[in-house]
């Protein structure tokens, strides 16, 4: 199974601010991109304006592979908000790229989700002008 | 190197009722715990000077208290917009506050409607993308329980932890509520009511949850010197500490919080911060007598017992289980039923029992000669506590 949302109850998209652009811009082309320092390498998520390890502000949207592994996960039996149907899992990922991003499977049981499970990117258009990276298991 | 210990006391307390409907405002709770800890030490309201308090919204200002109360003077004053990381801190910063001269004798309170108003668990709330929550809300992570429940996983997983353990922390509690008058929750709890609880989110359960509570409580802190004279035996503040460890994320508003960035969910800032806590105060984790523990979630007190050095990492739940915590074990935890039955005033409820533990008036729930307290906020990525003496 997948998220399943109540459009009665819509997520509001997100505004697009400078630092986020080049986020939502890929996703919204189907490609998971974090950024990444010009000058160290260093990968970051959520976007924000500088590197932590170098202090350069320089920065690129670099493409993911899209893989990763669960690194925990929780499961909602009743949905805190109605616009989420539930029984529905949340996902906290480790990506190849050592970022971590939250998100959900598709395609599985809560049950049958454990640490350390390996997934990869799929694109779900959730409404009009929301897309959402989510992830399903591989192998 | 510059030290805070003993400079600052701890002289009065003040409690409204603890219920699931106050039937008053905020602001009517904020002046009622504020007299009765300014009554509680024997002085007047001519005899303060200060405020502070913390909140996320949903309380009052020190002005609206200053104006209440009819304070002649607040010469200092801070509202600080805070989570549980505000429950030790705010009253360290009023203690630095006094030691640098900004003012002599301070109120700090938490006042909230935390049933009936403002309901910080996020029930009620509309979903907000607007910040980092475009990160998280989206895919239905939309309130702190979840948050929490992913560090609960995540110590399950990486240490052996269980569901039972985390019911002996809600146990524990419970014994020590049902001696206490003041807490919302007194009803005798078994490990089978645990177990049967519905489950909220997986892996926390009803009773890994606290209560939602309706109150306030306020303590009174003035110079040692001044404290000497007072009513109550003065509770001295040893050390403090507040801060955040490397990466620590990014913290939400209003509706949640999460740390994805945090290396290690299962550990928390207090792994780093305890040892400068407790050089500060002179002594190791040995010397504390009673340990007041935030406890929003089973979970956290838990983790705190690992990282604030009571046993090893990854033991806090055997160490639960084991009955160390309990009020007749060798640390005391909780004494007040804690957040998850006495009452959840933000943490702050937990600085009253540990100082009226030391002031020796805790009643039927008094542990025998408890001399040292440790007091925690919340911990995660960040972390605050506080250490009390008689
Ligand atoms: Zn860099």
């Amino acid at each position: 199974m997948s998220m399943v949302y109540d459009t009665e109850h819509p997520v509001p998209i997100p505004p697009i601010i400078w630092d986020n652009m080049g986020y939502w811009e890929g996703i919204n082309r189907h490609e998971l991109v974090f950024q990444r320092c010009k000058e160290c390498g260093t990968w970051r998520h959520p976007p924000r304006p500088v590197c932590p390890k170098c202090r350069s502000f320089e920065k690129e949207w670099t493409p993911s592979t899209g893989k990763g592994a669960v690194y925990s996960w929780v499961t909602y039996q009743e949905s805190p908000h109605p616009g989420f149907k539930a029984p529905y899992s949340v996902v906290l990922l480790e990506m190849e790229e050592g970022v971590r991003l939250v998100s959900n499977m598709v395609d599985i049981k809560p049950e049958e989700i454990s640490i350390g499970m390996p997934v990869e990117v799929v694109f779900e258009d959730i409404a009009e002008g929301l897309t959402l990276p989510k992830f399903r298991k591989v192998g | 190197m510059n030290n805070l210990k003993d400079k600052v006391a701890i002289v009065g307390l003040g409690w409204t009722r603890f219920s699931t409907n106050s039937g008053v405002s905020v602001k009517n709770l904020a002046l009622e715990s504020c007299k009765n800890a300014i009554d509680d030490a024997g002085l007047t309201v001519k005899d303060v000077d200060g405020i502070a308090t913390y909140n996320i919204g949903d309380s009052v200002s020190p002005y609206v208290v200053a104006t209440g109360l009819g304070l002649p003077e607040l010469r200092w004053n801070i509202e600080y917009f805070a989570g549980a990381n505000g429950a030790t801190s705010t009253l360290l910063t009023a203690a630095c506050a006094i030691i640098g001269g900004l003012a002599d004798t301070v109120l700090v309170f938490r006042a909230m409607n935390g049933r009936t108003g403002t309901r910080l668990g996020g029930a009620g709330m509309s979903l907000n993308t607007t910040g980092i929550e475009q990160y998280c809300v989206p895919y239905g992570l939309t309130t702190f329980p979840q948050a929490v429940a992913m560090v609960a996983r995540r110590h399950m997983i990486k240490y052996g932890t269980t569901s039972h353990q985390m019911g002996a922390v809600a146990l524990t509690c419970r014994e020590n509520a049902i001696l206490n008058e003041r807490a919302v929750v007194r009803s005798p709890l078994s490990i089978e009511d645990h177990q049967n609880s519905k489950m909220i989110v997986d892996p926390l359960r009803l009773y890994d949850c606290c209560q939602e509570t309706d109150g306030a409580c306020a303590v009174l802190i003035t110079s040692a010197d001044r404290a000497k004279d007072l009513r109550h035996s003065p509770v001295y503040l040893m050390s403090g500490t507040h801060g955040a460890g490397w990466q620590s994320g990014e913290f939400f508003g209003k509706t949640t919080a999460f740390w994805p960035e945090w290396d290690e969910l299962s550990e928390t800032y207090a792994r780093t911060m305890a040892s400068e806590l407790y050089g500060k105060a002179g002594i190791t984790s040995k010397d504390v007598d009673v340990a007041e523990l935030y406890d929003c979630f089973t979970i956290e007190p838990i983790v705190q017992l690992e990282d604030f050095g009571f046993c090893e990492k990854g033991e806090g739940g055997a160490f639960v289980e084991s009955g160390a915590v309990r009020r007749d074990g060798h640390l005391p935890m909780n004494t007040h039923g804690g957040l998850l039955s006495e009452g959840y005033i933000h943490g702050f409820n937990h600085v009253l029992e540990g100082a009226s533990q030391l002031r020796g008036d805790a009643g039927a729930r008094q542990i025998k000669d408890a001399e040292i307290a440790l007091v925690t906020g919340y911990c995660g990525p960040v972390a605050n506590a506080v250490i009390l003496r008689r």
